[in-house]
């Protein structure tokens, strides 16, 4: 592959990656905290409706796993394409 | 040894801590001062970004507006939150590749034009004192109940402090600094909130603790709340809703997009050595930023509950929470109360002279609430809480040992210091380096170009005191004002930078403008002409959330779509960026070739 490729195959690919986290992070803060939140809180996880759950702490806490799964998945993706540092 | 003793030597240890880090680290030449020769390990990053990030806003205020809003609260816990995966992904190794050090230069380099970085230093400066604003409010609710001063009194105090504090140190001082902020404000924020949630429920972690029962009950801690404000005619704390659902979309994305656009947090990546190292610097920073924003909804629902536990004992014990023995007499309230009514925000009139104290909600559209008051002799609620001084006050009406509360007035005030400097860096920086160096004196001396960054932030201080002295509303509303303002204006330019690489000069000033105005129009119809009170226009839009019931705090989503909408139909019509700019674009998605921020620029 060329230089210009390379670069091209590797844009596509961190595009089809930040849109795969995109959905991710908008279906738990903004679907499950706050669309479907009323359908949800029938759910009981301990004391909590699942509904007031996700807006009050399980948003944050997936926003933190999709942070460090993308920083892991974008090095694979710099080295896979050979566009890493050093 | 009494409280206001024990307040002080905390406070003052503390305060005596910073300020050592700073002389320690104080900085020398320019590219120093603002970035710290970018050597920064990103967990240290992190910290530093969680505690610039933390302000008054997230600490004093946040935890009392998700009291007072129940579920929609958490609107301001996504939003502060969820911005930090967009920064992580969208911009922060894509600017950290570039190379630059202030979001202006970025703006000016990539739409390759003067003006461009010129109106992007509008919109940061707009952005940044609407903010401090808001830490000022804050700043002076903690040092009214720590001196014992009104909360006027406060604000000055605090504005003579950030002054020395900012001028002092510099990024490099400040960025150790803030490392020793976060860990007294997390330590303030947590210790309390673990000894409540072991009072209320037996379980040491609030975050599970919220989720759990009463102790000595099996009625979930959620559930009796629920019973609670319900009866007493306010809204059920698990379900009410910011306003309406769509509202609450659109506020929780403008304070996404607006933490993913506001400078202050932006520069922290600029800082960190490689590209790889600004993808997880911001995961860094949102796990010691989750610490608190996870235990801070605990927080609100235990400090409500407390303080309805305080004035009607029917609460705690079970039974009519309108009998008259119930309502705590007024003789006899607690001497937390009595200390806060000092600073005039929190407030007891008993307008049915009974001598006791009656909190409920007097406006209450709950039929069977409203008869059942009434049928109590009860004449309006007499107790007045400012939501802001919920968290400061939360140790007190738990009634937990003096130092807690000593530590909570620290932490408060590292959080207020802390963003505040960040903030007037990020002011100063624009303002020497982006306007006076790149616009009107290109050739000016170090030295001078350092002054002028000192006498902007002096005024930017300045400005903001006298407005913080009329607040536009609580802290927290006020810092989500100035997340709507950098939402709309340059949020979707500096994304449009790195994503579009045919997006040409013409389209994002248009973008740029059309989305700050758009929101300041509609957020100064709401709050007054830079939010000078008495200069509002509401009737020209329509009346208060004219707009679809959309809230001025949240309104900053809509400016930034106008933003993006202007933006590209602009650059429709006009002719595309020269070969050059769009090479560099390329080269800003790679990572391999990036260079340590240059200073000399």
């Amino acid at each position: 592959m060329s230089l210009n490729e390379q670069g091209a195959a590797y844009w596509s690919a961190t595009l089809k990656l930040l849109g795969g986290i995109l959905a991710v992070w908008f279906i738990c803060s903004f679907g499950a905290g706050i669309l479907f939140a009323d359908a949800l809180n029938s759910i009981k996880l301990g004391g909590y409706p699942l509904g007031f759950w996700f807006a009050h702490q399980g948003s944050i806490y997936i926003f933190i796993a999709l942070i460090f799964f993308y920083a892991k998945a974008m090095g694979d993706l710099d080295r896979k394409f050979d566009v890493h540092e050093d | 040894m009494d409280l206001q003793t024990t307040t002080y030597l905390v406070v003052g240890a503390s305060f005596a801590l910073y300020i050592g880090i700073a002389i320690w680290a104080r900085a020398g030449s320019t590219s120093e001062f603002y970035a710290a020769g970018g050597q920064v390990h990103p967990v240290m990053n992190g910290m530093a970004t969680a505690a610039d990030w933390m302000s008054a806003a997230s600490f004093i205020s946040m935890a009392g507006l998700i009291a007072n809003m129940g579920y929609g609260g958490g609107l301001f816990l996504m939003g502060w939150t969820g911005g930090y995966v967009l920064l992580a992904m969208l911009l922060a190794p894509y600017l950290r590749k570039f190379g630059k050090f202030t979001v202006p230069q970025f703006i000016g380099d990539r739409f390759y034009s003067k003006s461009a970085s010129t109106v992007a230093v509008v919109c940061l400066l707009t952005a940044s004192l609407t903010y401090i604003i808001g830490q000022m409010t804050g700043v002076g609710v903690a040092f009214s109940r720590f001196l014992n001063v009104s909360s006027d009194t406060g604000i000055y105090i605090g504005q003579a402090i950030v002054f020395l504090y900012a001028v002092f140190g510099g990024m490099k001082g400040i960025t150790y600094t803030q490392v020793a902020q976060y860990i007294v404000l997390i330590c303030a924020y947590i210790v309390p909130a673990v000894f409540i949630s072991l009072n209320l429920t037996g379980n040491p972690l609030p975050q599970l603790g919220l989720g759990s029962t009463m102790s000595g009950s099996d009625v979930a801690l959620l559930t009796r709340l629920d019973q609670v404000v319900t009866e007493l005619g306010f809204g059920k704390y698990t379900t009410t809703t910011a306003g309406s659902t769509l509202n609450m979309f659109v506020y929780t994305m403008s304070l996404m997009i607006g933490t993913a656009g506001l400078p202050h947090v932006i520069m922290r990546f600029f800082t960190v050595p490689k590209v790889a190292d600004a993808r997880s610097s911001a995961g860094w920073a949102l796990v010691f930023i989750a610490l608190l924003y996870t235990t801070a909804p605990a927080v609100a629902a235990m400090a409500k509950y407390n303080l309805h536990a305080t004035v009607n004992t029917a609460v705690a014990k079970g039974g009519d929470l309108y009998a008259p023995e119930a309502s705590i007499k007024a003789d006899e309230r607690p001497d937390w109360m009595k200390r806060w009514e000092k600073t005039g925000l929190l407030k007891f009139t008993d307008k049915n002279g009974d001598g006791r104290i009656q909190y409920y909600n007097d406006k209450t559209k709950n039929p069977e609430a409203a008869k059942k008051a009434e049928a109590a002799g009860w004449k309006g609620s007499e107790l007045t809480v400012n939501a802001d001084i919920i968290v400061l006050a939360n140790p007190e009406i738990a009634l937990l040992p003096n130092w807690v509360i000593a530590l909570v007035a620290a932490g408060g005030l590292a959080a207020a210091l802390s963003t505040a400097a960040g903030l007037l860096m990020a002011i100063s920086s624009a303002v020497s380096h982006d306007l006076v160096k790149g616009v009107f004196a290109p050739n000016i001396s170090e030295k001078n170009e350092l002054l002028a960054g000192k006498i902007s932030m002096a005024v930017a201080i300045v400005i903001s005191g006298y407005l913080g002295l009329n607040p536009p509303g609580f802290a927290a509303g006020t810092v989500a004002l100035a997340f709507g303002i950098a939402a709309s204006s340059l949020f979707p330019a500096i994304m449009m930078g790195i994503f579009s690489k045919k997006m040409n000069k013409e389209g994002a000033i248009a973008g740029m403008l059309a989305g700050l105005s758009i929101t300041l129009f509609y957020v100064f119809a709401h709050k007054g002409i830079f939010f000078i009170k008495g200069t509002d226009f509401l009737p020209m839009i329509g009346g208060a959330n004219s707009f679809f019931g959309i809230t001025p705090e949240a309104f900053g989503a809509v400016g930034a779509l106008v933003n993006f909408i202007v933006a590209f139909a602009v650059d429709k019509v006009t002719k595309e960026p020269p070969e050059h700019i769009q090479h560099m674009v390329e080269n800003v998605r790679i990572p391999r070739g990036a260079k340590a921020v240059d200073g000399a620029h």
